[in-house]
C-alpha cells in the first residue's frame, strides 16, 4: 500500500492560522513587547528585561488582589456547583413543566454583563433598592457602598444569580441522558435515593460537571464587567479583583510595562490552575 | 408461581396492556415475544412491581402483590443497554443487590466468587464496567441480576444489544444458567428463532394483547389465531384470501388446490410461512406468479419479495437462486403446510402440526 503524502493539505490550515493570528497571537505578541520594555512617553522605548516582572510578583498590591480573586473565584464554586446540582436534581424531567423550568433557568444567561451589573447595583442600594431597603427594614445595617463585607455579599450573589444557571444546565443535560433502566435497576436492588445519587447521577454526571466547573473556573478567575459596574472595586480595594486592578494600573496610571508584565503572569495563573483542575478531574478517566 | 390476573395498563387515553391473565411455574422458562412497543417491556414492568396496574391483580406464590413496590418483591431485572454501576469495581457491582440485602462479608465475597466463575468473568472483578467489551458488561448485569436467589428474573431483550457470535454464545449458555434455580423466568425477544431456541414457554404479544400462550413449539406449529402467526414468523407470513367449495380450494383464478380433508366450505385466510414458499416444485405445490421486487441473497439463503396474487409475498430458501428485481417469476407453494384461518382469524387446521414439516 502507498501512503498517499500531499502537502498542499497545509493550505487548507491557513485560513485558521491567519484568524488565530489577528486575535491571539499579535496581540500577546505586543503585550510581551510592553512588558520588556520602559516608556517615558513620545513611543521611546527602553529595554528594560525582567524588571517588570519581578516588580508585579513582589508587589503586596497584586499579592492582596490575586487573594480576593482567588477567594471570591473558589467561593462561588463551592457554592455554585453543589447549588447547580441541587436545582437540576429537583427539575422536571417530563411534561411540560420542563420548557418553562429551562427557560427560566436561561433567562439570567441572556441578560448583558452591565446590565446585571447596574440591575443590581440599583437593586441592592439601601435607600431606594428593594434588596437593600428591604435588609434595612429587617433590621440588618446593610451598605454595599461603605461596608466591604457587604459588598462581596452583594458581588458573590450577584455571580450566583447570574451564573448558577449555566451550572444547573450543564446538570440537566447529564442527568436527562440517564436512560430509566439504571433508575429501575437501583429500584430492583433497593437502593436509596442517596445511593442512586452516588453511584448512578453523579457518575454520569462527571463528564459535564467537569465542563460546567472549568468555565465557571476561567469565566469568574476574568471577571470584570460585572464588579466593575456594581462596585467600582470599592468601598477602598475590597472588592478590587485582579481584572479591575489591572485595567486601574493600565489605563488609569497608564503604567503600561507592569499592567503587560501583570496581564501575561494573570494568564499564566489562569492556564495553570485550568490545567491542575483538568488534570485532577480526568486523571480517573486516564487511569482506566 | 406468578399470576396476572385481567391485569391492565392504561396511560391517559391509550391502553399500553389490555386485560391480560397469565400463569407462570416455579422453574418455568417464559418467553415473551412481540415486536417493539408490543407491550413486552410494560408486561415486565407490571410482574416486577417498577409500575402499577390500572386494573388487575398479580398474585405471587398465593399472595396477592399488586402495588407492592419492587424492592419489597424479590425480583432481578437484565436491560437491553448494559446498566452497571459506572464507578463501582466489577465485584462490588455484582456485590451491591447482596450488600443492600444485609449478607455478610464472606458469604458475599463466596456467591460473587461463584457467580463470576459461571459468568466467566473472574478475571475482570477488579476493574470497572466501561474498560470491557459489551458481551462483559452485559455478563456483570446477568451476574447481578443472578447473584440473589430471586423469585422473578426478567430479562428484558437482553442480547439485542451484542454482536453476533457473543449472541450465539450467550444464547446457548443462558438455559443452563437457569437449569436448577425454582425461580420463574421471563424472556422478551423480538425473534421468533430466539423463542424457538429456548423452547419453554412462549406468550405471543400484539399491541398490547397476549394473541396466544402455550408450549413454545406447540403455538409456532398450532398458532391460535392469524395474529399469533404474524407474530411468530419472521421473515412475515404470507397471506392471502381464499375460498373452499366442493374438493378444491382457491384464491382467485390462478391460485388452485386440493383442500384437505374434512374442511368445510366457506371463506378462509391462508397463512404460509416464507421457508414454505421456494423456488422449488415439489408433489403438492402450487405455483404462484408474480414479480420479483427485491432479491436478498445471503451466503447460503435467497430471501425473495415479490408482488403476486393477495399482494406481498416473500419466499426464503436455501441456496443462492439469482433472481432479479422487476423480472416475472413463478414460485413454488407448498401448501400441505399451510395454516387455514376463519375469517375472524382462528386457527382451524395447520399443515405445520400435521406431522410431515
Amino acid at each position: 500500500m502507498n501512503k498517499t503524502v500531499n502537502q498542499k493539505a497545509w493550505f487548507l490550515v491557513l485560513p485558521v492560522l491567519v484568524l488565530v493570528a489577528f486575535n491571539a497571537i499579535v496581540p500577546l505578541i505586543t503585550v510581551v513587547n510592553y512588558s520588556v520594555q520602559e516608556t517615558f512617553g513620545n513611543n521611546v522605548f527602553f529595554w528594560s528585561g525582567i524588571t517588570w516582572f519581578e516588580d508585579v510578583l513582589r508587589s503586596p498590591r497584586f499579592h492582596a488582589s490575586l487573594g480576593r480573586q482567588l477567594t471570591f473565584t473558589f467561593t462561588i464554586l463551592a457554592i455554585e456547583v453543589p447549588l447547580g446540582v441541587l436545582i437540576a436534581l429537583a427539575m422536571p424531567r417530563k411534561g411540560i413543566w420542563v420548557s418553562v423550568c429551562l427557560v427560566l433557568m436561561a433567562m439570567p444567561l441572556l441578560i448583558p454583563w452591565n446590565v446585571v451589573g447596574a440591575m443590581w447595583n440599583i437593586f441592592a442600594l439601601p435607600e431606594i433598592g428593594l434588596l437593600g431597603k428591604t435588609l434595612n427594614a429587617m433590621g440588618f445595617d446593610y451598605n454595599y457602598t461603605r461596608q466591604p463585607g457587604d459588598a462581596w455579599f452583594t458581588l458573590i450573589l450577584m455571580d450566583v444569580w447570574h451564573w448558577t444557571s449555566l451550572v444547573v444546565l450543564l446538570a440537566y443535560a447529564g442527568l436527562v441522558s440517564i436512560p430509566d433502566a439504571y433508575y429501575q435497576a437501583a429500584k430492583i436492588d433497593g437502593a436509596s435515593s442517596w445511593a442512586i445519587f452516588r453511584y448512578i447521577q453523579l457518575p454520569k454526571m462527571k463528564r459535564v460537571l467537569t465542563i460546567a466547573i472549568l468555565l465557571r473556573f476561567m469565566d469568574s478567575f476574568n471577571i470584570y464587567t460585572e464588579p466593575s459596574v456594581l462596585t467600582g472595586g470599592g468601598p477602598g480595594n475590597s472588592t478590587t479583583l485582579l481584572s479591575i486592578d489591572l485595567v486601574k494600573i493600565a489605563l488609569g496610571q497608564f503604567d503600561l510595562g507592569p499592567a503587560a508584565a501583570m496581564s501575561l503572569i494573570y494568564f499564566l495563573v489562569i492556564l495553570l490552575l485550568s490545567w491542575i483542575f483538568y488534570t485532577v478531574m480526568t486523571r480517573d478517566e486516564a487511569n482506566q | 408461581m406468578l399470576e396476572l390476573r385481567n391485569i391492565t395498563m392504561r396511560v391517559g387515553t391509550e391502553t399500553h396492556i389490555h386485560p391480560t391473565s397469565l400463569v407462570f411455574k416455579p422453574g418455568s422458562f417464559n418467553i415473551l415475544l412481540g415486536t417493539t412497543l408490543a407491550g413486552k417491556t410494560t408486561l415486565m414492568q407490571l410482574m416486577a412491581g417498577l409500575e402499577k396496574p390500572t386494573a388487575g391483580e398479580v398474585w405471587f406464590n398465593g399472595v396477592n402483590v399488586t402495588g407492592v413496590p419492587v424492592q419489597k418483591r424479590n425480583v432481578s431485572m437484565v436491560y437491553q443497554q448494559f446498566i452497571n454501576y459506572p464507578n463501582m469495581s466489577v465485584f462490588d457491582n455484582i456485590a451491591s443487590p447482596l450488600r443492600v440485602g444485609g449478607v455478610d462479608r464472606a458469604e458475599i465475597k463466596r456467591r460473587v466468587g461463584a457467580m463470576a466463575e459461571l459468568m466467566r468473568i473472574s478475571a475482570m472483578l477488579d476493574r470497572r464496567p466501561a474498560e470491557l467489551s459489551g458481551g462483559q458488561q452485559q455478563r456483570i448485569a446477568m451476574a447481578r441480576a443472578l447473584v440473589k436467589d430471586s423469585d422473578l428474573i426478567l430479562l428484558d431483550e437482553p442480547l439485542a444489544n451484542l454482536d453476533f457470535k457473543l449472541r450465539e454464545e450467550m444464547r446457548d449458555e443462558l438455559p443452563k444458567l437457569f437449569g436448577e434455580r425454582q425461580c420463574v423466568v421471563v424472556y422478551a425477544t423480538t425473534e421468533p428463532t430466539e423463542a424457538l431456541l429456548f423452547g419453554g414457554q412462549t406468550a405471543a404479544l400484539h399491541q398490547g394483547r397476549v394473541a396466544d400462550f402455550g408450549p413454545t413449539g406447540e403455538i409456532y406449529r398450532r398458532p391460535a389465531s392469524l395474529t399469533g402467526a404474524q407474530v411468530f414468523s419472521e421473515p412475515p407470513i404470507n397471506t392471502v384470501k381464499a375460498v373452499k367449495s366442493g374438493h378444491m380450494i382457491s384464491a382467485g383464478s390462478s391460485l388452485t388446490w386440493v383442500a384437505p380433508e374434512g374442511l368445510a366450505d366457506g371463506d378462509y385466510t391462508i397463512g404460509i410461512r416464507a421457508h414454505h414458499v421456494t423456488p422449488f416444485e415439489t408433489a403438492g405445490s402450487v405455483p404462484v406468479d408474480g414479480t420479483i421486487k427485491i432479491a436478498e441473497l445471503s451466503g447460503s439463503e435467497s430471501m425473495i419479495h415479490f408482488d403476486a396474487i393477495g399482494g406481498d409475498w416473500v419466499s426464503l430458501s436455501h441456496g443462492v437462486h439469482p433472481f432479479v428485481a422487476g423480472a416475472r417469476a413463478t414460485l413454488y407453494a407448498d401448501m400441505s403446510a399451510c395454516f387455514y384461518f376463519a375469517p375472524d382469524g382462528t386457527l382451524v387446521r395447520s399443515g405445520e402440526a400435521e406431522g410431515r414439516h
